[in-house]
């Protein structure tokens, strides 16, 4: 357990500097800054919303983005740094002889890569409540602070969160065995694109694919509306989400088999 | 025995790289792992770490087995392998803070470490921007940091100036003297080898060579003195004629075995006296290759 602290911190300490880790920072930030100059200067087109509605306008700014196309795209670059940091600086021989299990080592590499992901999206979270109250002081017209989406809002990240993690333990473990961005990139666009198409098209068989679980997600809680999202019905765990987390148990424990076997470069 | 290898082998598919090696390390030696490249020195320190799955034979360090205690033999570790693995994003002390961490190492150590191979003036520069011999310093000093009993260190004067050279030499023989520790040092230079080690394994293609001291070593590989002159017919047959054995002669050069420095003074005058002007003479250790044909030959 020491171990897997010890090499759990360290990959903080290697990544503080990085793009990876700040990158994890960044996307909520400037993605809720956006939202908040969207509702900021357009605040005539939102004044006539009831609290409800304008939360959830606000919060679908960021959802919208995310559950599409980035969260994919941000796991897929996730998975990529945590692994390419190793891949660049040849270090892979060095962290196999440290005196420590390749267990805590593998293990601390891929609880650091969800702690990203779960890092980004709070951060998501706590962006989208901070901005939203901010707005009812600076335009006190739009009536933010007259309705709490706090707990629904965190309800709805850490379904987004769960159903990401299938695909995160996928393009962890290529990003792993493979040093060159382009196959962990490539396959996983791929895989994407066919993830998204199928849960758009409310493929009933969509739930088995992880690429389709962050969007499956999204849309199982703004469903059944015409027009601007007005509504949602949170249900964090539905089937397609305990795909995802059984995928990513599977994997991972097969990727671990993968490197205990290997031998390093 | 610091290292004790039994029949070790490893293939690369099809290719045996390593063929049943017996190494043996003494205790507060420094083994030089003499071979030119290619010859299976890497794919041996790999295993000796446990990076490569041992294909056959068994490894003992410390007299424990190394599958079996891997956490424990590891403990007692530093290794540089091939080029130093250094993150280019962070500084050179940055660099050693993050491995202190792993092996809970204090961070006073750090900065020790960083003045015991001259780098303290660039602790806090980006190791992306260190030159190769900076960048080979910074890997000793993290194969230093954990104060560990045994040194494996493949090549690690690559890259570096002559004065750097010397500067290792001197603190890997200092390390072995003073604080008992015990050094396997990789290199393809015999030279390098024989001004530092106490105990030599030359390997090529995956088998050994030759294992022993270094003085069993200098047995087989003995130098000659290698002569310049104006006219080295001449000078091959005065030389023979007073009883040398002349080894080897062309239009610019002659060579003749080694015994002492006095001989090369007795040899410099008689051809003197003879008329025959030396523009060089000088002791000449035997090459890898040549070397290689002695111990095929002697054995």
């Amino acid at each position: 357990m020491k171990g897997f602290l010890l090499s759990f911190r360290s990959e903080f300490y290697k990544s503080r500097k990085t793009i990876g880790f700040w990158g994890a920072v960044l996307l909520p930030l400037l993605i809720s800054l956006l939202a908040l100059a969207i509702f900021y200067f357009k605040s005539e087109k939102f004044i006539a919303m009831p609290a409800l509605a304008l939360w959830i306008q606000f919060a679908l700014v960021s959802l919208g983005v995310m559950g599409t196309l980035l969260l994919p795209v941000f796991i897929i670059f996730i998975g990529y740094s945590v692994n390419s940091v190793e891949h660049r600086a040849d270090t892979w021989k060095t962290l196999f002889s440290l005196p420590i299990s390749r267990w805590s080592v593998y293990g601390a590499k891929f609880a650091y890569a969800v702690f990203l992901v779960f890092l980004c999206l709070d951060l998501f979270v706590l962006f989208t409540i901070s901005f939203g109250n901010l707005l009812s002081v600076i335009k006190p017209e739009l009536k933010f602070n007259t309705y709490h989406l706090e707990w629904e809002l965190t309800q709805i990240y850490f379904k987004l969160f769960l159903s990401s993690l299938g695909v995160l333990s996928i393009q962890f473990l290529m990003s792993l065995l493979w040093s060159d961005f382009m196959k962990p990139m490539g396959i996983g666009l791929v895989l994407t694109i066919v993830g998204i198409t199928a849960a758009s098209k409310d493929w009933e068989y969509a739930y088995l694919m992880p690429y389709a679980h962050p969007m499956e997600a999204l849309q199982s809680m703004f469903r059944g509306q015409k027009g601007p999202a007005r509504d949602i019905v949170i249900n964090v765990f539905t089937k397609d989400i305990y795909v995802s987390v059984a995928v990513a148990v599977v994997v991972f424990i097969a990727g671990y088999f993968i490197v205990q076997r290997r031998s390093v470069k | 025995m610091v290292i004790r290898t039994e029949g070790l082998s490893y293939s690369f598919g099809s290719q045996q790289v390593v063929k049943s090696l017996s190494l043996q390390v003494p205790q507060g030696s420094i083994y030089g792992f003499l071979g030119p490249n290619g010859a299976g020195k890497t794919t041996t320190i790999k295993m000796l770490l446990n990076l490569l799955k041992t294909g056959e034979g068994s490894i003992f360090v410390f007299d424990k087995e190394l599958q079996t205690n891997r956490i424990a033999i590891l403990k007692e570790i530093g290794s540089l392998i091939e080029q130093p693995a250094i993150y280019a994003h962070m500084s050179g002390r940055e660099n050693l803070l993050n491995r202190a961490m792993l092996l809970g190492v204090n961070d006073a150590r750090v900065d020790e470490m960083l003045a015991l191979v001259k780098l303290s003036n660039a602790a806090h520069k980006k190791t992306g921007q260190y030159s190769l011999g900076m960048k080979q310093r910074l890997g000793i000093a993290l194969a230093l940091l954990s104060d560990p009993k045994l040194l494996i260190l493949d090549e690690p004067t690559n890259g570096l100036d002559p004065n750097g050279i010397i500067e290792i030499r001197e603190l890997l023989v200092r390390l072995t003297r003073e604080h008992d520790k015990t050094v396997f040092i990789s290199s393809h230079l015999l030279a390098e080898i024989e001004r530092m080690a106490t105990h030599v394994g030359i390997i090529n293609h995956g088998e050994m060579l030759f294992q022993g001291s270094i003085d069993d070593l200098q047995a087989i590989s003995q130098p000659l003195v290698y002569i310049e002159t104006d006219n080295t017919v001449d000078a091959a047959n005065l030389l023979t004629r007073n009883g040398y054995e002349v080894a080897d002669v062309n239009n610019d050069s002659l060579t003749v075995p080694f015994t002492s420095k006095k001989q090369m003074g007795v040899i410099n005058g008689l051809l003197n006296q003879n008329g025959v002007t030396v523009f060089a003479i000088n002791k000449q250790q035997k090459d890898l290759e040549n070397l290689f044909l002695s111990i095929t030959k002697s054995n």
